[in-house]
């Protein structure tokens, strides 16, 4: 017996240790906690490798931000100048949607509806990630420590990442949902359909528990239902890209990710929610048109005229609203009219220049409104563009009144009193 | 001295110091848990798997080899979040055969480590396969042209590293 170990010794090792390491999996296997009965080696893996990670990152970081920042800065000024003319253009939008949110916001009141509401949450890096396609998790910089703990959601901007499994003192492993043991309580947009997103082994998301007698169609948008008591509900999950008949009456649905998971650089740890019943208080009413009259500049105050004092020279007074063909008129963004109406006063900062058509019509829309009856002239074909976007049928709008001539009175700005008195531009009237 | 089946000659049997045995299978450990990161097609390859070969064929010791495979293998598994063991007892069968056949065959040409890593990358698939949705019931699929490409890729790699690698040889 002796012999014959001796003779097999290096079999007989390998026997063992085959046989240590079944043992520990099927104890993992048998606890239903396998994360808890191996937590502790976790964290001591988590705690030697992401201190590592975390200072090649930041010297990585570092020297990216020397280069971009200091050095690599071509085109820069364009972006600024597109950057600037898009939150322009989406402050218009935003106060449309902020009339579309109080609407809501009224209605849920009525019908006593509870949201949550993201109180905190803390952003991180991605430092690491398990290196292997059979467990799709990857590190982030923030743990404990900064309040992150298991089974917080982790979103970005554009959508779900994953949750977090493990947390030590200042690192965390975030497991995505792409990965197979991962599940998202998911609704889709249009459909209103439930289900249940879940990864494969090949990284794809697949949308489970909805039956072949549901219509669903590709390219309609997956957000999260917030069933699952980890991810808030309404956020972007992604897009479903093919549906076919799969097994048991269930539809096969596959969802790209809104989110590319496999460049993760920073991302947000969601720590802390709170149910909140939509309040009525009106927050975000604020007009667009409100928003363009304190880009204007306000038309100066007229100089005081005695009525009864006919004028010396006998010659007729100046026309107030000469009649003008809008948009060959236009030079630096004003129109003759305006342009006598300010002689020489300076462009406010971040007033709509030029360079930018929308801004442009925008104001030139508000500001022949304040120097002219609407039906003196023909609405500008451009001004009807930079409505389109911003009206919206049903939202309220002042009632049309019937134009007076427009005398803007001191202190108001131009565009404040033309909006609402301007029947024949009253399309152009953001709201 | 272990003679060889192919040519009946003696083959030479190497050691590493010990820095070099501890700190480059932590080093593969490391890149291939942060390059992924940066370049998502890194997640191919399989580089502990691949110091693992390299350390068994050259040890030529079966114990070490799967020593070495065992420990590495473990320590892969911690950085997942699936059950300890199952790269654990993957790579020490890898260790275990990689050492066999080192012993054996005379590997250190660039065609026979394309090839014992292009057989070994299969052995380890095969038995993670194997283990995982057997023992672990983890929910897997087998590709065969995704197995095969990366068997290739990281063959071809292994190619490579095993010629820096051999810088740290040093006859036993």
């Amino acid at each position: 017996m002796e012999n014959l170990i001796t003779r097999y010794r290096n079999v007989t090792i390998l026997a063992v240790i085959l046989f240590v390491q079944v043992l520990g999996l099927a104890v993992q296997v048998k606890r239903s906690g396998a994360d808890e009965s191996t937590r502790l080696i976790r964290l001591w893996t988590i705690s030697s490798v992401t201190p590592l990670e975390k200072a090649i990152v930041w010297c990585q970081g570092g020297l990216g931000n020397i280069w971009n920042n200091y050095i690599y800065l071509r085109g820069v000024r364009q972006e600024n100048r597109d950057l600037k003319f898009e939150i322009e253009r989406l402050r218009l939008e935003q106060v449309r949607l902020a009339d579309d949110a109080h609407q809501a916001r009224r209605l849920q009141a009525l019908l006593g509806f509870k949201e949550q509401y993201i109180a905190k949450t803390v952003a991180a890096q991605v430092i690491g990630s398990s290196g292997s396609e059979k467990s799709r998790l990857i590190y982030i910089d923030k743990g404990l420590a900064d309040g992150v703990e298991k089974d917080m959601a982790v979103i970005t901007a554009d959508g779900v990442v994953g949750k977090v499994l493990l947390a030590s003192g200042s690192a965390a492993q975030v497991l995505l949902i792409n990965d197979r043991s991962s599940g998202v309580g998911v609704i889709l947009d249009k459909s209103r359909l439930q289900g249940v997103v879940k990864g494969t082994a090949t990284g794809e998301l697949v949308l489970e528990n909805v039956m072949t007698d549901n219509v669903v169609s590709p390219g309609e948008l997956v957000v999260t239902s917030g069933g699952d008591q980890i991810f808030p509900k309404g956020h972007t999950l992604g897009l479903v890209t093919r549906v076919s008949p799969g097994a048991d009456l269930f539809l096969n649905i596959r969802v790209k990710p809104s989110t590319n998971l496999s460049s993760l650089e920073e991302v947000l740890v969601i720590t802390k929610r709170e149910d909140r019943a939509p309040s009525l208080a009106a927050s975000g009413s604020e007009r667009a048109v409100d928003i363009l009259s304190r880009r204007l500049p306000s038309v100066p105050d007229k100089p005081a005229v005695d009525p009864n004092k006919a004028p010396a020279t006998g010659t007729p007074p100046p026309p107030t609203n000469p009649p003008t063909t809008a948009p060959q008129s236009v030079v630096n963004g004003e129109t003759p009219a305006t342009r006598s109406a300010q002689p020489a006063s300076p462009k406010p900062q971040g007033e709509a220049s030029a360079t930018n058509p929308g801004n442009l019509r925008a104001a030139n829309s508000a500001r022949q409104g304040a120097v002219r009856p609407a039906r003196s002239q023909k609405p500008a074909p451009a001004a009807k563009k930079i409505s389109e976007p911003i009206a919206k049928p049903g939202t309220s709008v002042p009632a049309p009144v019937q134009p007076a001539p427009v005398q803007p009175a001191a202190g108001k700005s131009a565009a404040d009193q033309a909006a609402p008195d301007n029947p024949g531009t009253s399309e152009d009237k953001p709201h | 001295m272990p003679i060889t089946y192919t040519s009946q000659e003696q083959v030479e049997v190497y050691r590493f110091s010990v820095p070099a045995a501890i700190v480059i299978p932590l080093i593969a450990l490391f890149v291939q848990a942060f390059v992924p990161l940066q370049l998502h097609f890194f997640s191919i390859l399989d580089l502990p798997l691949l110091v693992v070969i390299f350390f068994a064929v050259a040890r030529r010791s079966q114990v070490a080899g799967m020593l070495t495979g065992s420990l590495i293998g473990l320590l892969q598994d911690s950085l997942t979040h699936q059950p300890i063991g199952i790269f654990g007892l993957t790579k020490t069968v890898v260790g275990f055969g990689a050492s066999s056949l080192g012993g054996k065959l005379d590997v250190e040409n660039v065609g026979a480590r394309f090839l014992v890593t292009l057989f070994f990358f299969g052995v380890h698939e095969i038995v993670y396969f194997t283990v995982a949705r057997g023992l672990v019931k983890l929910t897997l699929q087998w590709s065969w042209g995704h197995e095969l490409g990366a068997a290739l890729v990281n063959a071809a790699t292994a190619t490579v590293l095993f010629t820096l690698l051999d810088r740290f040889k040093q006859r036993a």
